[in-house]
């Protein structure tokens, strides 16, 4: 087991190298000048200009550039905002626990229902809940995140007002962030009404992100689950007069489920790309609205750092699910 | 009266060729303590007749009988329910493939605890001990230890005895075992048969075994009933059956154990059990018979008297013709 951690450790090394290699040239690709652009609409003088090119160190050739970060990254530093000064590492941290309880809400949403919905689909395969299902998944999967969530602003926080447009806590609440997540601290405040709001202004972000992993889920239990379905040991289960859904809840989708767990692990890597889109719809305040902007800044440290980082996170859940396999299936275990 | 009586099973699967019957009118009866055996090909609806008495056939498979009673309980009026406390219970049933008939994903012990958690009111130590003693009841060594043990760490052999296991838990008045040697190695099937006949004299169980090999035949049945292409075309004690076989299939298949050739090359029925499409008028076997003349061609079989093992043949064998047969 340890051994299997540490070679899957040692994989992540030239994913790293890669992410840091393609990160620090797409943001160079992109036309843009970041001291101009933080000059603003005044402009600069070319004396400062290349005073600021050398201090942030434009002048030297891109290879000993990239050589400077790199090294920095293995000392742990990630480098400065070019806007606000501060370390990215700071600026991600601060940011993160937003993203994390949005995604967080988002897959749990997708896998409550996804696999509930994935498993009814597989044990009545061809009939009308089956057929509806599927029908509804690939909409669900095909449908443009930005539209579906503009949809669902008009339709429920327009028309109907149930829910707010935007921001994660309604303003008449102040309290200082003790753990960065809204939830446990809206709760840690004691305000009354604190806690409500901050699960309406999740409601909607929350739907709109958990669509996309929640079809891919509800698909891909539902063919899993009719791969085992037909096994021998099914037939065993039902032999013993167990009831269906302890058949097909248990026996059945243990069994199924290493296809499913790795398709949700997947799903962070979509549900991280999915959170720039809905954040900068709904005004979230999590690393993906910080990302498009620091994008827009041409913040170069904060791309390549945040890029960095999530790439980070997304390997983590990917290892993780991998040491999941073994849980699910002692099979695996052995190797 | 009989532990098991059914009347005239059918089974229909709705094909996308149209209807199939895969069970034909078939009667099976069994005593209590009995064991009986029911021989044929594959595709000679051995398993699916039993399946549905289990209940565990496809929502495609259409089932039909006059009678269907398990000591006095006709099942037909059971809800799904109230058939699953009998199944598994009762009635339980070991298969073809012990390697692929365990759930991969829980160990032994649990599989077998299970079986007891849903049908005995045991608590969990209670259910512990019942499980090593149904262990030890099937020659399973160190069973402590084995209950712990995942599937994949079994043998065929073992799997096939925690199959056993898992069938006997309730003790059940009848076991179905469904071809339950057919995927191990010769030792192993020895071992597994004693072991059936074995638990079936100690715990006066009736037993069904399934199975289309004559030499498990000889050695275990009391009773005999042979399937051909979803009909039941003869029933004899086994003795009997072995000496005269009234219906030429019968004869046919005994003819072509090793232990009775006479010639250096084993004797064969020509051709193959006829399947959904290539279903013959007249007498199924007709198209493989020896004997079979027009008749036999265009016209249904009448079922003969119990004197002629019950064959559904035209021109039923007896002795004199069974020794020309040969």
């Amino acid at each position: 087991m340890f051994r299997f951690f540490l070679t899957r450790l040692l994989t992540f090394v030239p994913t790293f190298i890669g992410v840091t290699l393609i990160s620090f040239a797409f943001i160079r690709v992109l036309p843009g000048d970041p001291i101009i652009v933080m000059a603003g609409e005044r402009g600069l003088s070319e004396a400062r200009y290349q005073e600021l090119r050398e201090q942030f160190g434009f002048d030297q050739p891109l290879i000993v550039q990239f050589w400077d970060y790199l090294t920095g990254i293995l000392h742990g530093n990630l480098g400065m905002s070019y806007v606000t000064k501060k370390p990215v590492w700071d600026e991600f941290f601060a940011l993160f626990p937003a993203t994390v309880e949005l995604s967080l809400c988002a897959i749990v949403i997708a896998i409550c229902l996804g696999i509930p919905a994935g498993v009814i689909a597989a044990v009545n395969r061809g009939k009308f809940f089956d057929r509806a299902l599927m029908s509804t998944a690939l909409v669900g999967y095909s449908m443009p995140i930005f539209w579906w969530a503009l949809l669902l602003i008009i339709v429920f926080s327009g028309n109907l007002g149930w829910t707010p447009v935007s921001g994660r806590i309604d303003l008449l609440y102040y309290f200082p962030d003790a753990t960065g997540f809204m939830l446990i601290d809206s709760l840690l405040s004691g305000q009354k009404g604190a806690f409500a709001s901050a699960v309406e202004h999740l409601i909607l972000p929350s739907i709109v992100l958990a669509t996309i992993p929640l079809a891919v889920i509800a698909r891909q239990t539902r063919s899993a689950m009719l791969e085992v379905l037909g096994e021998d040991y099914i037939r065993t289960a039902r032999a013993k007069g167990l009831a269906p859904i302890r058949v097909s809840g248990l026996h059945a989708l243990r069994n199924a489920l290493i296809p499913v767990v790795t398709v949700i692990g997947l799903s962070v890597g979509v549900l991280l790309a999915g959170a720039i889109l809905t954040e900068t719809i709904f005004s979230w305040p999590g690393i993906g609205k910080w990302m498009v902007d620091s994008i827009y800044r041409r913040d170069y440290p904060v791309v390549q750092g945040g890029l960095l980082l999530i790439a980070g996170m997304v390997m983590i859940v990917n290892l993780i699910v991998d040491l999941l396999y073994g849980v699910i299936n002692p099979k695996i275990r052995k190797r | 009266m009989a532990l098991l009586s059914i009347r005239n099973l059918s089974v229909e699967f709705s094909t996308a060729g149209g209807p199939f019957r895969a069970v034909d009118g078939v009667d099976v009866t069994v005593d209590k303590g009995e064991i009986l055996a029911i021989v044929g090909e594959s595709g000679s609806g051995k398993s699916v007749s039993m399946m549905a008495l289990m209940g565990l056939l496809p929502w495609t498979a259409r089932i039909t009988a006059d009678e269907m009673s398990f000591d006095g309980t006709d099942l037909r009026s059971l809800t799904a329910r109230q058939r699953r406390q009998v199944i598994g219970r009762d009635i339980s049933m070991i298969f073809q493939e012990p390697m692929t008939s365990l759930n991969p994903c829980f160990t032994a012990g649990f599989q077998i605890k299970e079986t007891l958690r849903q049908h005995l009111k045991l608590d969990r130590r209670a259910r512990h001990a019942r499980a090593i003693e149904l262990m030890e009841m099937v020659g399973i060594p160190d069973p402590a230890r084995r209950l712990n043990a995942f599937p994949h760490q079994l043998s065929g052999g073992m799997s096939q005895r925690v199959m056993i296991a898992m069938a006997l838990a309730c003790q059940p008045r009848l076991l179905i075992a469904d071809e339950p040697t057919t995927a191990l190695d010769v030792t192993i099937q020895a071992q597994i048969l004693d072991l059936l006949q074995d638990l079936q004299k100690s715990t006066g169980m009736a037993l069904i075994l399934i199975t289309h090999d004559m030499g498990v035949v000889a050695e275990t049945a009391q009773r005999v009933q042979v399937q051909y292409a979803g009909q039941k075309v003869e029933e004899q004690p086994v003795r009997a059956l072995f000496e005269t076989p009234h219906h030429p299939y019968t004869a046919a298949l005994l003819a072509a154990l090793p232990e009775r050739a006479t010639e250096r090359r084993l004797p064969t029925i020509p051709g193959v059990v006829p399947g959904q499409f290539d279903r013959p008028e007249g007498c199924l076997f007709s198209p493989r018979c020896r004997f079979a003349d027009d008749i036999c061609r265009h016209r249904a079989p009448p079922v003969q008297p119990p004197a002629l093992g019950i064959a559904r043949c035209h021109y039923p064998l007896d002795t004199a013709a069974t020794e020309a047969a040969r």
